[in-house]
Parts: C-alpha cells; sequence; structure tokens
C-alpha cells in the first residue's frame, strides 16, 4: 500500500504552507517528516488523511487518487488512520467504544473481537470500561494508537504522538509504537520536531523547511550526507570554519578537505561536528605549530565540551566547540594543537 | 486488501452546509431586510403627517427613557456590583445572586405591579388618605407613576441585573494586583474605582447599558400601559391605528438604523477601550473591610435594588394572586399557560436546532459568507418585536394574498391566511428574535470541542452529519440544554410581537397580563404575571451559578 504526494500546494489565506511537496511511502515503511516549528508537518499529514484539501497537487493512496485539485475524497472514506498530538479521545465514551468508534458496519460480536484484540496489543485490555480522563498520558497515547489501529488502515499517520509524555515515559511508549506499528505492518508517516526521535523509529527520514523538503532518506544519509547546512545542523551542533578553494582542496585553518565540483578561489564553509575535532598535545619545542587555545572545558559525564579559539596564521580567530570521550581537563601549561576529521568533513558554498 | 471507493467529490462546488447556513441566515434576517428596504420606499403624506404631529414625542420620549434608563442601570448594576466584589458587609454572599432576581421580573409586570401599588385606588395612597384625612386628588401631591420617570424607574429596576452582571464579571477578571497597586500609590478605596476599576470594566459595563437600553427599546407593555409614547407604541398605532403598514415600517427602520448606530458606539468604545491585563496572576480578592456605618450603607444600597425590583413586586402578585383564586384555579387559566408552553418550547426547540446546525455549518467551513450570514441572523436579537413583527408580517400577508388569489383564480377555492395571523408567523417571529441567544450558548459550547475531535471522527470514517450526531451532540448537551431554557424562558416574557403577531383568539401569559392590566384589572392579572416570573427565575439561577463557577483565582 504505498502513499503517493505529487506537487501538493497548499495554503492559507493567501500564506504558502506546502510548497510542491513530493514524497512517497512504501507499505510497511515508517517515515518520519522531521522540521522546525511551523514548517508544515501537521499540514503535511492532513493532507494526506483529506482533513485539509491541496490546492493543486494529488495525493495517490494505493493507485487511487484521494484528491487532484478538482475532485476530492473526504477524509471519512479514506481509510488512514491518524493518532493527534492531544490524542483526542472522545470524552464521552469509555475506552472500549472509543476504540469501536471507527468499526462501522461489523457485527457486534466481530467489533468486541476487535477491540479485545487491538486493546491487548497496546496492553490496555484491563481499561476497556474506563473513561478517559480516568487515564495518564501514557495510557491514553496507547487508547489513542488502538483506536486508530482498530480499523485496520493500511497507513496511520502519527502527529507528535509522544510530544505529551515527560521524558521516562517517552522512551518506553516510543518502543512499544514502535513494535506495534511493526507488527501490524502498516505504512506509518510520523511528525516530530526531534531528530533523535526521527532516528530512532524511522525507516526514511523528510527532513522539512518552510513548506518544502529539503532532504529524503535513510537516517544514515540525513546524518552523514546532508546536503546543506540546514540539514547538518539539525542533526547536532556542527562548527563552521570558513575555507578557500584551491587544486580541489578546501583550505581551512584545522588543514585541507578533499572537493569536487568547486573552482579555485571560491570561498566555501566546512562543517565539522565536535565529536570530529581532535586534540593533541604537543611538547613545548612544537610550541610554535599550536593554532589553538583552549577558553573552557566542561566535564559532561560521558564526553567532556571544550571550547577553543583557532588562530590561522593571517591572525583571524574562529571560535568552536569539540567533544572529547571521557574526562579530559587541560592543565593551563599544555599546549594542544585541533585537528578535524577530513574524512567526515562536509563542504558547502558559503552562505 | 481494501478496495478504495471511485466516489470523487467535486471540489469548489459550493457545499450542503455552507448552503444551509447561508439560506438559514437569509430567512433569518429577512424580516430586518424588509423593514430596512422600507426606508426608499414612497408613503405618502402620512409621513410627513407623523413628522408634524407625533414624532417629535417619540424621539423625546424614547432619548429621555434611554438616556434615563442607561443612567439608572450604570449606577445601581456598578455599584451593587463593586460593593458585593470588593468590599465585605452582611449579606454580601447573598447579594451576589439575589441582584440577579429582578431579571425574571419583564417590565411590564413590574409596571402593573407597582401601578396597582402606588395610583390613587392603590393601597398606599389610600392609607395616606386614610391618615391625613384627605378626602380627594386635589388634597394632595403624589408622584405620578404612570409618567415618563415612572416608566425609567421601572426599566432600570428591572434592567440594572445586565449591567450587573458584566461589570462584576470584569472587576472579578480584574487582579487585585492593579487594585492593591493603585491603593499604594495614595488612592482611597473609592479612587481606585473611579480611576482603575471602572476604566478597566467600561467595555463590559457599555455592553451591558446596550443590552438594557435594547430591552428598552424593545418593550410594549409598560409604555403603552403608561401612555408613554416612544417608537415602539408608534409603530404600533401607526399600523393598526392609522393602518398605515408603510409608516410603520419606516418608523421600525428608524428605530433599527438607532439600535444600529448604538451597538455600534459599543463596538467602537470596546474596541478602543481594549486593555489586556497586565499581570497574570490572580489572587483571591481581599474583601476591604468597612466601617459599621459604611457596612449598613452597602448594605441598604444592595438591598434596595433587590427590593424594590423582586422581592416587593413579586410579593405584591403573590398576595393578589392568592386573593383572586377564582382566575387561576379555572381550564381557561391552564390554557392559557399551555399556549405559552407550546409557543415557548416549539420555538426553543427549533431555535436550538437551527443554532447547532449553524453553529456546525460554520466550524465545518468557515468563510468569510457564512460568518456573515451568522452575524446577519444574530442581529434578530436587537431588533425590537414590534419592528420584527412589522418586517414579518408585511411579506408573511403578501404572500398569503398572492397564494389565495392564485387559488381562487385557478382552483376557486380561497386559502384564506396560510402564514400570518398563525402560529407559523409567531414562532418565525420568536426564533428570528431569539436565535442569537441559543447560538451563542451552542456556540461555547461547541468551542469547547477541540477540532481534532472532529478529524478523529473523520478519519475513523464517520461523515459530517454522523460525526455531529455522535461526537458533538452528546458533548454539548449542556449547552443546548441551557440555550433552550434561555430562549423558552426569553419567549415566555415576549410581549410585543405576540401581541401584533398572534393568531385571532390564541391567548398567551404574557397577552393575557397584558390585556387584563389593560382593562385596569391589575390584580386580575396578577396569576399570569406571577407565572411568568416563576418560570422567570429559572435562569436567573443558571446564570448565578455559572458565574460562581468562572471566576478565576476567587474564593469558591
Ligand atoms: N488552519 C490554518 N489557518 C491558517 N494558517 C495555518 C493553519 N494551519 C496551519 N497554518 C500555518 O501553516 C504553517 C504550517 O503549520 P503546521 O501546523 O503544518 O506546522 P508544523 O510543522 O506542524 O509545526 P509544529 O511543529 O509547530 O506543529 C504555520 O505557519 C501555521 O501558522
Ligand atoms: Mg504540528
Amino acid at each position: 500500500m504505498t502513499l503517493v504526494l505529487e506537487n501538493v500546494e497548499l495554503s492559507f489565506d493567501g500564506f504558502c504552507v506546502l510548497n510542491k511537496i513530493n514524497l512517497t511511502v512504501e507499505t510497511g515503511e515508517f517515515v518520519c517528516l522531521l522540521g522546525p516549528s511551523g514548517c508544515g508537518k501537521t499540514s503535511t499529514l492532513r493532507v494526506c488523511a483529506g482533513l485539509e484539501t491541496p490546492k493543486t497537487g494529488r495525493v495517490i493512496v494505493d493507485g487511487h487518487v484521494m484528491t487532484d485539485g478538482h475532485f476530492v475524497l473526504p477524509p471519512e472514506k479514506r481509510k488512514i488512520g491518524f493518532l493527534f498530538q492531544d490524542f483526542a479521545l472522545f470524552p464521552h465514551l469509555n475506552v472500549f467504544d472509543n476504540v469501536a468508534f471507527g468499526l462501522k458496519g461489523m457485527a457486534k460480536a466481530k467489533i468486541k473481537e476487535r477491540v479485545e484484540e487491538v486493546l491487548k496489543q497496546v496492553q490496555m485490555e484491563k481499561y476497556a470500561p474506563a473513561l478517559p480522563h480516568m487515564l495518564s498520558g501514557g495510557q491514553q497515547q496507547r487508547v489513542a494508537l488502538a483506536r486508530a489501529l482498530a480499523p485496520k488502515p493500511d497507513i496511520i499517520l502519527l502527529d507528535e504522538p509522544f510530544s505529551g509524555l515527560d521524558s521516562g515515559l517517552r522512551a518506553e511508549i516510543r518502543d512499544e509504537t514502535l513494535h506495534v506499528l511493526k507488527t501490524s505492518n502498516v505504512a506509518a508517516v510520523m511528525v516530530t520536531h526531534d531528530p533523535e526521535e526521527a532516528m530512532f523509529m524511522a525507516d526514511r527520514i523528510v527532513l522539512m523547511k518552510a513548506g518544502n523538503i529539503v532532504q529524503d532518506g535513510t537516517p544514515v544519509d540525513l546524518y552523514s550526507k546532508p546536503v546543506d547546512h540546514f540539514a547538518a545542523s539539525f542533526f547536532g551542533e556542527v562548527n563552521i570554519l570558513k575555507g578557500v578553494i584551491k587544486d580541489n582542496k578546501a583550505q581551512t585553518v584545522l588543514g585541507a578537505v578533499d572537493t569536487v565540483g568547486f573552482s579555485d578561489g571560491e570561498k566555501v564553509d566546512v562543517l565539522v561536528r565536535p565529536q570530529n575535532i581532535k586534540l593533541r598535545r604537543l611538547s613545548n619545542d612544537q610550541k610554535e605549530r599550536a593554532n589553538s587555545h583552549i577558553e573552557a572545558a566542561r566535564y559532561l559525564g560521558r564526553e567532556s565540551l571544550l571550547h577553543i579559539r583557532l588562530e590561522d596564521p593571517s591572525g583571524e580567530t574562529t571560535h568552536i566547540h569539540a567533544r572529547i570521550d571521557g574526562q579530559m581537563l587541560p592543565r593551563e601549561e599544555e599546549i594542544f594543537t585541533a585537528e578535524m576529521d577530513v574524512e567526515s568533513a562536509l563542504v558547502f558554498r558559503a552562505s | 486488501m481494501f478496495a478504495y471507493p471511485a466516489k470523487l467529490k467535486k471540489l469548489k462546488t459550493i457545499n450542503g452546509w455552507t448552503l444551509f447556513t447561508l439560506i438559514s441566515a437569509l430567512i433569518i434576517a429577512s424580516p430586518v431586510l424588509v423593514v430596512l428596504s422600507h426606508v426608499f420606499m414612497p408613503s405618502g403624506d402620512v409621513w410627513a403627517h407623523l413628522a408634524d404631529t407625533v414624532l417629535s414625542r417619540y424621539i423625546y420620549n424614547s432619548i429621555v427613557l434611554l438616556l434615563g434608563v442607561g443612567l439608572g442601570t450604570l449606577v445601581v448594576g456598578t455599584g451593587c456590583a463593586w460593593l458585593v466584589t470588593m468590599c465585605d458587609f452582611p449579606g454580601r454572599k447573598i447579594f451576589e445572586w439575589a441582584l440577579l432576581l429582578p431579571l425574571a421580573v419583564p417590565a411590564y409586570v413590574i409596571a402593573y405591579t407597582y401601578t396597582g401599588l402606588l395610583d390613587y385606588a392603590g393601597p398606599v395612597q389610600e392609607t395616606l388618605r386614610l391618615v391625613f384625612g384627605w378626602t380627594s386628588a386635589r388634597d394632595y401631591w403624589f408622584p405620578e407613576i404612570r409618567s415618563l420617570w415612572g416608566a425609567t424607574t421601572m426599566f432600570t429596576l428591572v434592567l440594572y441585573p445586565y449591567v450587573y452582571m458584566l461589570s462584576r464579571a470584569a472587576f472579578l477578571e480584574q487582579s487585585i494586583c492593579v487594585l492593591e497597586v493603585s491603593r499604594t500609590l495614595g488612592r482611597t478605596p473609592f479612587q481606585a474605582f473611579k480611576d482603575v476599576a471602572f476604566p478597566l470594566a467600561r467595555p463590559a459595563i457599555a455592553a451591558g447599558s446596550a443590552l438594557a437600553l435594547m430591552e428598552t427599546l424593545n418593550d410594549f407593555g409598560t409604555v403603552h400601559f403608561f401612555a408613554v409614547d416612544t417608537f415602539t407604541t408608534g409603530i404600533y398605532r401607526t399600523w393598526f391605528g392609522l393602518g398605515e403598514p408603510t409608516a410603520a415600517a419606516q418608523l421600525g427602520a428608524c428605530l433599527l438604523i438607532f439600535i444600529v448606530s448604538l451597538i455600534a458606539l459599543e463596538r467602537y468604545s470596546r474596541g478602543q477601550a481594549a486593555y489586556h491585563h497586565t499581570t497574570v496572576r490572580y489572587r483571591a480578592l481581599r474583601k476591604l473591610q468597612l466601617s459599621k456605618p459604611k457596612q449598613i450603607i452597602s448594605f441598604v444600597s444592595c438591598f434596595l435594588p433587590v427590593l424594590l425590583g423582586f422581592i416587593l413586586p413579586a410579593g405584591i402578585l403573590l398576595n393578589w394572586a392568592l386573593a383572586t383564586t377564582e382566575w387561576w384555579l379555572n381550564w381557561q387559566f391552564w390554557g392559557f399557560a399551555f399556549n405559552s408552553f407550546i409557543l415557548s418550547f416549539v420555538a426553543a426547540l427549533l431555535a436550538v436546532i437551527l443554532a447547532v446546525l449553524m453553529a456546525y455549518g460554520t466550524r465545518l467551513h468557515p468563510s468569510f459568507w457564512t460568518k456573515l450570514g451568522v452575524r446577519a441572523a444574530s442581529i434578530g436579537y436587537a431588533v425590537p418585536g414590534s419592528v420584527l413583527a412589522v418586517g414579518i408580517m408585511l411579506p408573511f400577508a403578501w404572500t398569503d394574498n398572492f397564494i389565495d388569489s392564485w387559488a381562487r383564480e385557478y382552483l376557486g377555492i380561497s386559502t384564506g391566511l396560510i402564514l400570518s395571523g398563525t402560529i407559523v408567523a409567531v414562532v418565525f417571529a420568536y426564533v428570528v428574535r431569539f436565535l442569537s441567544v441559543s447560538f451563542n450558548a451552542i456556540e461555547a459550547g461547541l468551542g469547547k470541542v477541540t477540532k481534532n475531535m472532529d478529524c478523529a471522527a473523520r478519519t475513523l470514517g464517520h461523515g459530517p452529519a454522523e460525526t455531529l450526531r455522535k461526537v458533538h451532540l452528546p458533548l454539548i448537551r449542556a449547552s443546548m440544554f441551557s440555550a433552550s431554557i434561555l430562549v423558552f424562558v426569553d419567549v415566555m416574557k415576549e410581549l410585543p410581537a405576540t401581541m401584533i403577531m398572534r393568531p385571532f383568539n390564541f391567548t398567551t401569559l404574557a397577552v393575557r397580563t397584558f390585556e387584563l392590566a389593560s382593562d385596569e384589572q391589575l390584580a386580575e392579572a396578577s396569576s399570569a404575571a406571577l407565572a411568568i416570573v416563576i418560570v422567570g427565575i429559572i435562569p436567573v439561577i443558571m446564570i448565578s451559578r455559572t458565574i460562581a463557577k468562572s471566576r478565576p483565582g476567587h474564593e469558591s
């Protein structure tokens, strides 16, 4: 069961919220929509579910056109499950009736069977007679998931389903949800603005920014081969070093990085993550080769964060961060030189 | 695998819900449009005649009445609200809700009651004559209750609760911090009220006054009974006395334009004074401790409005009703009561159903047009019953005549009056007038249902109508109930539209009260009036409970 968005455009009162979105989700695949607040993640989900009708572009599910800018299939006919950020459990119905809500036109016994089955799947079978307000946040989340899964949708959409939970519970529920979804073999699209959560859950991550898709790929791709500054910095802090191309290499204060597709003399930014900065202790006679000065060092538990001032031969300074394993708090008189892991450095045209 | 239905709906065609909302709104707004359209219609010299003779009196009386009632309700309403929210004195807790009680008494009822009490043959003057040995009216001076000032007093007594209610809510919302700061900056409690609390509460006070003034302009029973000629009585007389519906509609249009400017003024003043609370910290209001004499003054100031606006008139009515049991221990009286009940019930039912559908329609497809439509449909509340009657009767009579002559020509039968002079017309008038009452309640109720509830139901396979039935209706049951109670009671009290539009020989409690009172049978009118007052207490209880529940940071 594939879900395809083709050139989907959505605007509210003339303000463009989605700008020609193209997206494909395959059967059983788990895709995360990731991006900063207001970039259009929720809107994308709502378009898929039919809760919002795009101005132009097509939404296709399993080869059937859901909307194409002229015609539209209303949400109730789409068989797409939706898990809302606030869970949206019906307060006047108990857990059983909430889960049974989407099971229409089935025999009573069949409904009971199915509700019990999904409740068991989310380990909430004991709570069938409870009303939503009697449940904790985590329990409500599970009921909402059960309710969305009960009609056996082919696609399930999840809008920041864990953001309402406190951090301890979040890890646990996240894990459970992933297992439930994987055993149900539905295609899932989940929205989050937490990159770590996306890496944890997703087969594929779609990174969005201001109504556009910036990058679409596996978690490894996004982390190690980001397409631009924004994508790189979204998955954790990066240091930016100014550089100039010479002989197909980007020359920086921390050395040269191999590049392709740049011309000589072009200005570039070289991005290095803090954990890819290494420090080498120098002996006293190598003093003049030192390029860095450690301004502060903080022990963070598993690793240490160093604030480093780099100085290039012309006297220009750059402030960078380095993360070093273990406790490494340098002493005053020690002299270091910083080096970067050239392999992992990323080179982009200067912005 | 599931096969998807190929039933795609065409986009951009106007959908059923929007269409329904717009058509309903148009129908509801049509009487107002009819009245306004008469502004440009020639009415011959009737208008000139009116302008020469009575118009200036209508305008003078209406304006004096409005000014008097505006000032009276402002002083009594805000004064009492300030006392019960900010000061501590014996009985304050009781006054908090008791001050709302006069809301249960329609203006015409209190007018009849006080007339019975204070006019020449009433017990007050009789006692005075007995005590001082006067024998006739020439021997002494006594204020004439059937006068402009009398009417002003009557309106003030029963309408101040509107101002009281809204200004009290506003005072409660004001953080005590703001007021305490002003005290520490050297203001006395009274100066703090005058310089800080009152300006902050001004939008609410203006809204309350606007409601009171609209009720004043709507009134027919009181001014008719007191022979104070205002626009409302003028419309009635022009139509039925002079037989000039067009001129009546034009008078109505004048009144409407005046009211609309009043509302616009209120909106404008609200916009001008849209203060935002700079502190979100609400602390329990610490009441001002008063000295003994001040406590007594506060007590009396709050007690008087309740006494004069409710206890005294209700007591007199009860007294009269007990003395005239033959007037209500009979089938005829209960027949009138039944008529009132049926009308109120049907109108409440229709108003709530329509409000639910329209509010849900706008919720589904909020657009400029649906919002405009809903606005237009809510204007009925500002339109006096008599104006509404003109706006409904004119097109209804025209339609009836058209159908009748058509039927006569082609079918050889006379259909008579189908719309005008039937229950249909009266109920329609009620729905037009009170739709906004139910709409506001329903809209507030729907607003509490989050949008994701709709979305959840939709993605779980339920269409809009089914979602309404299975999700919204159960969730807004309480709002629907209170909406229907409010409309029910309003219809029960309604006089002018009922008077003008009721079918021949169809009498309700309100009409009965009016008829008997017009025949100077005040004591005999008491049972019907008392019944209306008793029913009117229900919403007062409801309102006072809502207010008690919604007070931030206030002791419960
Ligand atoms: N109904 C609406 N009317 C007008 N503007 C809207 C509406 N819904 C969303 N928007 C706008 O569309 C943009 C994208 O909204 P959306 O909810 O899709 O963002 P999001 O990526 O989900 O953000 P968040 O992470 O904060 O939930 C925002 O700028 C928002 O203000
Ligand atoms: Mg969102």
